[in-house]
């Protein structure tokens, strides 16, 4: 073996041309095989495929045609999910009715029936009526997109900004798994070579909304961006208004991306080179099965085994009494100082906490938690959601802070621990905690200063 | 890898790396240029549905699965994209590794038609590792759009393997490739993979190095190749031996 180990350097060290001789050798027969095996009968393959990616990654009219594409696949998303969500909310609270029926007629304790029904089952509904409408039209829309290859051109219109940042230009590809769902965004984040640049890459993935917040920042820009304006275009409205939160999104990103790397995470973006894969006719029908089971029903899943407990959690802390007052007032009322500085209340922030399992839940467990109030109103529509809220002094701010906090605060559980699994470090999981809480905090903290100086609020 | 349920939430965390075989399993590689259609490959070989996006280095993880074909079961493993085997990069070396190392008693290499040339460049590295190759001719249907045509049957004949053309997406040429790899199990088919020559500097200190290789760790794997490794100065292929070297004579001892 040590003679081996001897014998190799020494004739690397004489001829260093061996290495280049075998590529060589290797790309010269591949190049001579396929000269004599594949005859090319159309001189113009390629041509309009070229044209049009010259069209899509231009400098004029990449970035404008990318924010039109998103912006008409939330605009399709909000519009055709109306309809259903009231239409699944109708059934779900119609058949709420009917099991309190049933339990009065069974004569069963208030407790019991407080806490599976409008504990546990109308979390469920609510999460089932608001979350599976936008995830069952953007999913497969989001697949389509990847499937024809559009996902590579965005990175490649991105990778200027990124570089700027210090950071790797596949990072616009991460990114865009994370609209799926971080934790995968994390975990793609292995296709980018360099330590640094990955963990940078890992630290800020969070900063892209998954569907887990999709439906979160659609049903709350409806609410306070869409209906207040002219119902005509209150869904384009509300579709530009997720399009700027994912802006925002992408510009923390650079941001933070560049603080990393001009402090904690210091180095050189490494250069890499992008294939542009070609444009291929996706399948529309596995697109919709694969979509939808794959993607909807699994994360709708996720996101019902953690509202039945969180539903259960929210009824409880509403419904204990400790000295006349609920347990829920009283936590609120511990939250509601540090919530009323950044613009939100102690139930918001209650709501953000408790949904740290998965970030679907926050919105439900919100309504609930309001509705224990007391105020019992028939929520079957967004606009009596939205009378719910304004009766918890809600406004415009609020609702705007509440996007920007589902936006930038901490990932959710399974994205930390899938965190902490690429990584290999408490460190950097926690460093990810800490950081994206904080910008939550500024962010809110400052845009509620500023209102409160001129005086919207 | 794109977004599945295994790719995405708890099941993230049972992930499992280690390749598990079973006895009497045949172990099948699917190695392959980035975005060639490995993973839809693999989808219809095991009747998984992992997602299949279109952007290459989408498989980060290492994706296996399991099926049944005539008399034989299989595993088969989907290894990263690679356009090359010379270990400049981690998805490289795993390729490179598992060809080499994890003894595959087939390895399939999956190519764009549309892209013969950059294909072959792999193409004749995995032929320089081993005998049992088949050779998958992918998006044929996208080559005939563009004007390609591909001679299937000289093709096979410089290489000296079996070249299936295919429409992955569709499942063409599926049943032509199972009933190779099943042939090629009982060894009906008998390959005689091109070998590249190089030039006479390159192949003498070759031969030098490659005797003393065989001094070192006998017949069982490719001699020739891993000194071909050595002289290109890969360092990483030295542990590796060095390793094997160590376990034979563990294994000698326990003996």
């Amino acid at each position: 073996m040590d003679d081996l180990k001897n014998i190799v350097p020494k004739c690397i060290e004489e001829d260093i041309s061996f290495g280049d001789n075998i590529v060589t050798s290797i790309y010269k027969k591949a190049e001579e095989i396929s000269n004599e095996v594949v005859t090319v009968n159309d001189s113009n393959h390629g041509r309009i495929e070229r044209k049009i990616d010259n069209l899509l990654t231009s400098k004029i009219f990449g970035y404008p045609f990318m924010l039109i594409l998103l912006g008409l696949v939330f605009w399709i998303t909000i519009e055709g999910a109306n309809v259903p969500s009231a239409m699944l909310a109708d059934l779900l609270f119609g058949f709420e009715a009917k099991l309190t029926a049933l339990f009065t007629s069974l004569n069963s304790p208030a407790w019991l029936h407080g806490l599976l029904i409008l504990g546990i089952y109308r979390t469920l509904a609510w999460v089932v009526s608001v979350m599976l409408p936008p995830m069952a039209i953007f999913f497969p829309l989001f697949t389509l997109l990847e499937d024809l290859g559009y996902l590579p051109r965005v990175a490649f219109n991105l990778d200027n900004a990124f570089r700027k940042s210090g950071t790797h230009g596949k990072q616009a590809l991460t990114m865009s798994m994370g609209f799926g769902c971080n934790a995968a965004g994390v975990i793609a984040c292995r296709i980018i070579d360099s330590p640094r640049e990955r963990l940078i890459a890992i630290i800020t993935n969070n900063f892209v909304p998954c569907n887990g917040r999709f439906p979160t920042l659609i049903a709350i820009s409806m609410i306070f961006l869409g209906l207040g304006s002219a119902s005509k275009f209150s869904s384009v409205f509300a579709s530009l208004s997720v399009v700027a939160m994912i802006l925002i999104g992408i510009v923390v990103t650079l941001l933070v991306s560049k603080f990393l790397s001009v402090t904690f995470l210091k180095g050189v973006p490494s250069s890499f080179t992008l294939e542009l894969p070609p444009y291929r006719k996706p399948q529309i029908g596995r697109i919709l099965i694969r979509s939808l089971i794959d993607r909807t029903l699994f994360v709708l899943g996720r996101a019902v085994m953690v509202a039945a407990p969180a539903g259960a959690v929210t009824w409880l802390v509403s419904n204990i009494d400790i000295g006349g007052i609920s347990l829920l007032a009283h936590l609120s009322g511990f939250l509601d100082p540090v919530g009323l500085l950044l613009g939100l209340d102690g139930i918001i922030l209650m709501a953000f906490i408790l949904g740290l399992p998965a970030n679907e839940i926050v919105l439900p467990i919100l309504i609930m938690a309001y509705m224990s109030k007391g105020a019992m109103l028939e929520l079957d529509s967004l606009e009596s959601l939205r009378e719910l809220l304004i009766d918890n002094g809600w406004t415009f701010i609020t609702g705007l802070n509440f996007m920007l906090f589902s936006l930038l605060h901490f990932p959710c559980g399974t994205t930390l621990l899938t965190i902490k699994k690429e990584t290999n470090s408490k460190k950097w999981t926690l460093f990810t905690f800490v950081l994206t809480t904080s910008i939550a905090i500024i962010a809110t903290f400052i845009i509620n200063a500023i209102a409160t100086l001129i005086g919207i609020v | 890898m794109g977004l599945t349920s295994q790719s995405s939430g708890f099941s993230l965390l049972k992930e499992k790396f280690e390749i598990q075989k079973k006895p009497n399993q045949k172990v099948i590689a699917l190695a392959g240029n980035p975005n060639t259609g490995k993973s839809t490959l693999f989808n219809n070989l095991t009747g998984l549905n992992q997602h299949t996006g279109n952007w290459p280095g989408k498989t980060v993880t290492n994706a296996q699965g399991t099926f049944k074909y005539k008399d034989n079961d299989y595993l088969l493993v989907d290894l990263p994209g690679t356009y090359s085997l010379l270990a400049n990069s981690v998805e490289e070396e795993v390729a490179r590794d598992f060809i080499c190392f994890g003894n595959p008693d087939i390895t399939i290499v999956i190519s764009d038609s549309t892209c013969l040339e950059r294909n072959l460049n792999l193409v004749l590295q995995v032929l320089e590792i081993t005998d049992n190759v088949i050779v998958c001719l992918n998006l044929m249907d996208e080559a005939k759009r563009k004007g390609i045509t591909i001679n299937i049957k000289k093709l096979k004949e410089k290489l000296g393997v079996p070249v299936i053309p295919m429409v992955a997406r569709d499942g063409k040429g599926s049943k032509e490739l199972l009933d190779t790899i099943d042939k090629m199990i009982k060894k009906e088919i008998k390959t005689t993979p091109y070998r590249l020559t190089y030039n006479k500097k390159t192949e003498n200190i070759v031969n030098e190095i490659e005797k003393k290789l065989k001094n070192l760790i006998g017949n069982k794997l490719n001699t020739r190749w891993l000194s071909l490794r050595l002289i290109d100065g890969d360092k990483q292929i030295l542990k590796s031996i060095d390793e094997i070297v160590k376990n034979n004579s563990l294994s000698k001892e326990e003996i």
